[in-house]
């Protein structure tokens, strides 16, 4: 399936000086009008900064200089990573108008790449959701069907990219906020191993469970992406040492001889639905049949990933949002002292969830409950990260479902968090073990919405991650194109 | 450790009660109306009781994990870098007066 | 002072701001003074998005502290420290909780006495709030203006075990532990730029009890001044509830400088429930042993081993009086090197000491860099009557200045003492000019040797030692007593 074409061919076509930067620009720019009024995908649109970005590009194409492996390429940016002098507001009335003064490092990489970053994609606030409904601005919808959910929090870069209007998009995934609105809306996500991409500039929600990583159309795309934006970073103190290998190597070194687990609590649990779980059982086979040893494998601890995720996430988010309190940036309510100024900012500036994960979050820390909640919630991390070990001994890759359910209708979770919470019930023990995962589409379910299977790997063997992935986009399912799809006038010079 | 942590690990908590999330709420710096303290009891408590499951899980001897790599000694030479330009830092600001940030006035000292 | 019967028990945290060129977890530099707010960066603002990293440098200092303090270096974990207060730009404080850098050292105070120290640990500043309003306090304030300049600067906060038993012996506890600091080169010692900044932990018990009494902690200790103040208030203070059958009551005092009183400060149960929790956005911190040995290897020598080596110039083991004060003096100003230099080199030590303590000290600055051999050249001569006790402060006013050798100086300023010879000869001069006041002071009016010395000054136009004048006046009178 390419609606738009990928990022891989428009960086040939710009090098090879088929088709200039600035004409594939106006033509994303253009498809992203044709799709963004029924989707909501943006927060901001920056057609001036990618139009600069384009023509720097061309003019090291005309002077023949070297160019960045994404050269020319339009992206789109979750709007959680900070962009030098673009509003960067986390879908939150609290950074409604803040600019920040820097780049994100993930973001200042691609544009090294020759990145062209054309908007900042909507988020469930702070990236605290599964739907991209808590955020401000409103709901992204599914490309597949406008009255269900695109899945969240990178809600607005998956479905951007599923409607083909952009190629590629950075997401975020803290507890499976790149993998599961992949799944949802039918593209490629991957969430790298925690530290193997520099945080710096991310605006942070749980800091020890966050991660950058790349939404695309293709497997190749996503590898690309992620090569770009990955290695150590001075400015990240929990960023890795040593990088991950280049990912788009492994792309077509395929499965032989791979052991795949194919995990029982990722495949049976409760409240998964038929149509996803048949579509993860035919990845399966596609797997083995392309020479993997696939073998079934029970990991039983990762039923509690959920509720020490919902415990360990909201602490940290607790203190990390903290510091939107109307002193030096954001929004400001008056008040007749410092404390009630604060009080009432944050009371009109955070949604709702955002205001229900700080106060659980408190909670968990404050005096009395910490060893209870918190401290065992941490125990129980360092139970997930054990099994994770065990089974990583007797499998090179894990394989299970992405999410339980396909897309769900807008609206039918919001007002019950703990329902909503579970659609990240596959995605969250990857995140608390800090390990890589990759979200495939794999097909649809009978009623034609798209399914993603998920592939586990143990820290830093995304190349692994992406040479099955590869398999398994070539055996899967042809997806249909989504009602809503923008169509791209590629190399037309306007 | 410092007093008032006295729930043991393994022990399940109480259920969260509307003064609690008051306290709480307090502690976050949140105004919150009567219905939506009552709201978010109700929810906070749904979320915690699903929560609890980690008490039961035998967790004895377990070290916690705060990191998901146990990296150590991450340092940085003490070597100056360019600071922002304090218009641009300002110019965010809701208030500001004579180059810094102004803000109602401070009744209490930090704690 | 304590009141009689009563004793005072006071442990004291002191947080020293470090000497590093850039602050704890960013490249903004680490400087006193600059204009509003232009010392700061995404990270020391607290931007969303932003990441500390940890200054190399800070670590070392602090370590150097607590091998000074005879602390052991354990691996330690930064946790944040959760309250809201807008000089803290993140709204939680990045500090060091129950895994310090330094546990369990001692400093030995100048008379002796031992005062344990419980921890110190690493932890960044917050910025600097201002209250404007009528009255300048912070109640009533109209509104307030924070400068973060401030905000993540290096601190070290030295937490002392409850060992010390009065004001004063608080003051020396502190006096010593800022010579430790400056000596190991991890402070600037200046505690009236807050570069030192002290609370103490007050209580009271009847003297010879054991019990601990209910304690407060008393903030704004921001001189040795205010500390003894302080303290001395607050113990009577106590004493007085206690006498009066009143209870004290755990809280936060803050010292009120105008009116020389501890005030309580409005408290709320919940600002202290600071939710303590590693800080996931920085890793573990564990110096290497080797690190800890190259900085241990290159530990400056400290007060105790510098105090007890002017001591023995003396052939003493412990100053007293006078020279206890001018030996503090020049401790605390690090010019302790050059009277030992003095000394060595055959200078009486009285004069090293009083010479450095008095006119060195006084240009400080300079004195730290000037040439001890030049230094010691100039004691040397003035030692050895080649110089008077006046000129020899010329010439050294003038070595500290612009350095040089100071017989050159002394030479080019036409200081040329006068020898033992000269000096006799030209005393002889006055005396046969003055025949009848000669007279009269050899019987006996005494206040003619003024007279006398005026004339020799006059005759050899200042450059003889008032000294040496008096000692050959008295000679020459002897002998024409003791004359047949």
């Amino acid at each position: 399936m390419s609606l738009a074409p990928t990022a891989s061919a428009i960086a040939a076509a710009v090098r090879s000086g088929e088709v200039r930067a600035s004409e594939v620009l106006e033509a994303c720019l253009e498809a992203v009008e044709q799709v963004e009024g029924q989707l909501g995908c943006f927060v901001t649109l920056t057609p001036e900064l990618a139009r600069a970005q384009a023509e720097a590009v061309d003019a090291q194409v005309a002077a023949g200089a070297p160019l960045g492996p994404l050269a020319g390429v339009p992206v789109a940016v979750k709007d959680n990573l900070c962009t030098a002098g673009v509003p960067t507001t986390c879908s939150s009335r609290i950074l409604a108008s803040w600019r920040p003064p820097y780049d994100a490092t993930a973001v200042a990489r691609l544009v090294a790449a020759g990145a062209v970053v054309v908007g900042k994609t909507n988020l469930d606030e702070f990236a605290m959701g599964s739907s991209t409904e808590t955020s401000a601005f409103g709901p992204t919808r599914n490309p597949y069907d406008p009255s269900r959910v695109p899945g969240g929090s990178s809600g607005g870069s998956a479905a951007v990219v599923a409607a083909g209007a952009v190629p590629l998009a950075l997401g975020t995934d803290t507890g499976g906020s790149i993998r599961q609105p992949a799944a949802l809306c039918g593209v490629v996500g991957l969430k790298p191993t925690y530290g193997a991409v520099s945080r710096y500039g991310l605006i942070a929600f749980a800091s020890s469970l966050d991660q950058v990583g790349p939404l695309a159309q293709t497997v190749g795309d996503a590898a690309a992406l992620l090569d770009a934006i990955a290695g150590h970073d001075p400015m990240d103190s929990t960023s890795l040492p040593e990088g991950v290998l280049p990912c788009h190597r492994a792309l077509d070194r395929g499965v032989a001889g791979l052991r795949i687990g194919l995990v029982r609590e990722l495949v049976e649990a409760e409240g998964i639905e038929p149509g996803v779980r048949r579509r993860v059982e035919d990845a399966a086979e596609a797997l083995a049949a392309a020479g993997a040893a696939v073998e079934p494998i029970s990991v039983p601890e990762l039923a509690l990933g959920l509720p020490a995720y919902y415990l360990i996430a909201p602490a940290e988010a607790s203190s990390n949002l903290a510091r939107y309190d109307g002193v030096r940036y954001g929004l400001r309510v008056d008040g007749a002292d410092v404390e009630e100024m604060q009080a009432r900012t944050r009371a009109a500036g955070f949604g709702p969830e955002v205001k229900r994960r700080i106060l659980l979050g408190t909670y968990a820390l404050s005096a009395g409950y910490y060893d209870a909640y918190y401290a065992q919630a941490q125990r129980v991390r360092t139970l997930i990260v054990r099994a994770f070990e065990r089974a990583y001994e007797q499998a090179d890759l894990l394989l299970g479902a992405t999410t339980p359910t396909t897309a769900f209708p807008l609206g039918a979770k919001v007002e019950d968090p703990l329902a909503m919470y579970l659609s990240d019930v596959f995605t969250i023990p990857t995140n608390l073990a800090g390990h890589p995962a990759l979200s495939v589409p794999f097909g649809t379910d009978e009623a034609g919405l798209p399914v993603g299977v998920q592939l586990l790997a143990p820290a830093l063997a995304e190349p692994s991650l992406v040479a099955a992935g590869a398999v398994l986009e070539r055996a899967a399912p042809a997806l249909p194109p989504p009602p809503v799809a923008a169509s791209w006038r590629l190399g037309v010079p306007r | 450790m410092p007093g008032g942590r006295t729930k043991d690990a393994g022990q399940e908590p109480d259920r969260i009660t509307r003064e609690a999330t008051a306290h709480v709420a307090r502690l976050a710096r949140i105004a919150l109306s009567p219905e939506e303290l009552d709201r978010y009891a109700e929810q906070l408590a749904a979320v915690l009781e699903h929560a609890a499951q980690v008490a039961a899980a035998p967790t004895a001897g377990v070290p916690p994990t705060a990191h998901p790599f146990a990296l150590v000694n991450v340092l940085r030479d003490d070597e100056p870098r360019p600071s922002l330009d304090p218009a641009v830092v300002l110019a965010e600001a809701p208030a500001a007066e004579d180059g810094r940030f102004k803000v109602p006035p401070i009744l209490g000292e930090a704690p | 002072m304590t009141p009689a019967g009563w004793e005072a028990v006071i442990g004291l945290e002191v947080h020293c701001e470090l000497r590093t060129r850039t602050k704890l977890f960013c490249g903004c530099r680490n400087e006193f003074g600059a204009p509003p707010n232009t010392h700061v960066c995404p990270v020391c603002l607290g931007l969303p998005g932003s990441l500390p990293v940890l200054n190399r440098q800070a670590v070392e200092l602090a370590m150097r502290i607590g091998l000074a303090l005879g602390c052991r270096i354990e691996p330690s974990v930064f946790h944040r420290k959760n309250y809201f207060y807008p000089d803290m730009p993140k709204d939680y404080q990045i500090s060091q909780y129950d895994e310090p850098i330094c546990v369990e050292g001692a400093l030995t105070l100048p008379d002796g006495s031992r005062v344990g120290i419980v921890r110190a640990h690493l932890e960044e500043d917050t910025g600097k709030t201002s209250h404007i309003g009528e009255s300048g306090r912070i109640h009533g304030a109209g509104y307030a203006l924070v400068d973060y300049n401030r905000a993540g600067v290096p601190l070290v906060e030295i937490v002392s075990a409850p060992d010390i038993r009065s004001a004063q012996q608080a003051r020396a506890y502190v006096a010593e532990l800022r010579g430790v600091l400056v000596a190991t080169g991890a402070s600037d010692g200046r505690m009236e730029e807050g570069s030192l900044r002290v609370d103490a932990n007050v209580s009271v018990r009847r003297a010879g009890s054991d019990v601990l009494g209910t304690r407060c902690e008393v903030k704004n200790l921001n001189s040795l001044r205010s500390l003894v103040r302080a303290l001395e208030h607050e113990v009577a203070r106590q004493v007085g509830l206690l006498e009066a059958g009143q209870p004290v009551v755990q809280e936060t005092r803050h010292f009120d400088e105008d009116r020389g009183v501890t005030v309580a400060l409005r408290s709320k149960e919940e600002a202290f429930d600071y939710r303590y929790f590693p800080e996931p956005d920085l890793v573990a911190l564990a110096p290497e042993p080797a690190w800890r040995e190259a900085v241990a290897a290159s530990q400056p020598p400290l007060p105790a081993a510098r105090r007890q080596a002017l001591a023995e110039l003396f052939g003493v083991a412990r100053l007293e009086g006078s020279r206890a004060e001018q030996a503090e003096t020049v401790l605390e100003l690090g010019l302790d090197a050059l009277v030992r230099a003095a000394a060595e080199a055959g200078v009486d030590p009285a004069l090293a000491l009083a010479r450095t303590a008095n006119e060195a000290a006084a240009q400080a600055e300079a004195a730290r860099q000037v040439d001890p051999g030049a230094y010691v050249a100039l004691l040397r001569m003035e030692q050895e009557g080649r110089l008077s006790a006046t000129q020899a402060k010329t010439v050294l006013a003038e070595l500290l200045q612009h350095g040089g050798d100071p017989a050159d100086i002394a030479e080019r300023l036409g200081l040329v003492g006068l020898d033992r010879g000269a000096l006799a000869s030209v005393v002889a001069e006055v005396v046969a000019a003055h025949p009848e006041e000669w007279s009269r002071f050899c019987a006996g009016e005494e206040k003619l040797a003024g007279f006398f010395t005026g004339q020799v000054m006059r005759r050899t136009r200042g450059q003889a030692d008032g000294k040496l004048v008096a000692a050959e006046l008295a000679t020459r009178r002897a002998a024409e007593a003791g004359a047949p």
